[in-house]
């Protein structure tokens, strides 16, 4: 039932949303085709912006498993990960995600990449990279921006949050596609 | 941190690949990826693209002020501290109601605007109010409704289902939400009690 649910909330999303805001816009006096194309243009942008942060990562990791080194790293890892269900491949992303958006979203490409989107580990790295945010940026530039500079128990916080985002993962797409 | 990072992924493939005796993949490796680091962005253009289109849309039409009205109520549950009157709350109700619909560029603004209200009532400039603790509790873990880059890249490496994640990825964010505020719940006791000392 709450699998099911899940899923059913995968497949409707992009033609609900598809059908819904255009409509809306529209009955709120909206300009819709011109201001999809406003927004679209920002969407270009955006892509360009991320090749700088692609090329870094996807480099690193690739010589990182082209070299052999990923298969001696998660040979070691595996036992470790194998307790909370996930596959050593996708420690490293774990790791980036609260530190460097861009650097994470280059190691969940390379994961999808090499892995196969609807693998395991792709669909895991796909969640993982979904579900937290880049806490330490968030961090640096929202207390940053006012002068705070003791930061009380936020980092700590801001981890746990990380963690159980990166964890709830691990669990869900256990429990729907299995087999880790 | 990250640079820390990035440097043993490279150094310790290379050295590995020296010591197997096959330098050359390194080579090929590094340019095939530095490649595909572009036709990649290069292939999420269209679908960037027809999602932020669609969100400009949303944002024109109200949604984000339709969407701040729902969330009202638990904000000022969390934000006990903060007058539900003062210009923070409204800052603080826009910032989450941007992230929920995946609009980071039209959150950051408001995220910031958040703070400097924040700031004018904490006690110590210096240090993060407890509001401050929870607000980015809440801006880290928020609730996703749909993560379009991540979506984008699916397309790209040739998904047979590419939307597949979308309701896991409610699911894990759900959850750490959750999670995100009872420890800011349990963290806060824990330093009031040991500052009172």
């Amino acid at each position: 039932m709450f699998l099911n649910i899940v899923s059913q909330i995968s497949r409707w999303a992009i033609p609900f949303l598809l059908l819904t805001i255009p409509l809306i816009g529209f009955f709120r006096g909206v300009k819709v085709y011109e201001t999809f194309v406003e927004g679209a243009e920002e969407g270009f942008e955006t892509a360009i912006r991320i090749i700088p942060f692609l090329v870094g990562m996807l480099v690193a990791i690739g010589v990182f498993r082209a070299s052999g080194a990923m298969n001696i790293f998660v040979r070691v890892i595996d036992p470790i990960m194998s307790l909370i269900g996930a596959p050593g491949e996708v420690l490293p992303l774990a790791v980036m995600r609260p530190l460097s958006g861009g650097g994470a979203l280059g190691i969940a490409t390379e994961l999808i990449g090499a892995h196969g989107p609807d693998s395991f580990i792709g669909k895991l790295a796909s969640t993982m990279q979904g579900s937290t945010d880049t806490t330490f940026y968030v961090l640096t530039v929202y207390f940053g921006s006012v002068g705070i500079r003791k930061y009380r128990y936020a980092v700590t916080l801001g981890l746990i949050a990380d963690a159980s985002g990166l964890l709830a993962s691990i669990f869900i797409i256990n429990l729907l596609f299995g087999g880790g | 941190m990250v640079n820390i990072i990035w440097l043993a992924l490279l150094i310790s493939g290379i050295i590995v690949a020296g010591i197997n005796g096959q330098i050359e993949v390194v080579t090929k490796a590094a340019m095939d990826s530095a490649q595909s680091g572009v036709n990649i962005a290069i292939e999420i253009i269209g679908l960037m693209a027809l999602w932020l289109g669609l969100m400009r849309i949303a944002q024109k039409a109200g949604m984000v002020n339709f969407l701040s009205r729902v969330v009202r109520p638990v904000m000022r549950f969390l934000f006990p501290s903060v007058p539900s009157e003062h210009p923070a709350m409204g800052a603080i109700i826009m910032n989450i109601s941007a992230n929920i619909l995946g609009l980071g560029n039209a959150a950051t603004p408001f995220g910031l605007k958040a703070m400097q209200e924040l700031q004018k009532l904490n006690n110590d400039p210096e240090e993060a109010s407890e509001a401050m603790c929870t607000f980015l509790a809440i801006n880290t873990s928020c609730i996703t409704l749909i993560p379009a880059t991540i979506i984008g890249i699916r397309v790209a490496a040739g998904s047979a289902d590419p939307t597949e994640i979308v309701g896991p990825t409610i699911f894990a964010t759900a959850v750490g939400t959750v999670v995100a505020v009872s420890a800011d719940k349990i963290l806060r006791a824990r330093y009031r009690a040991r500052h009172r000392r």
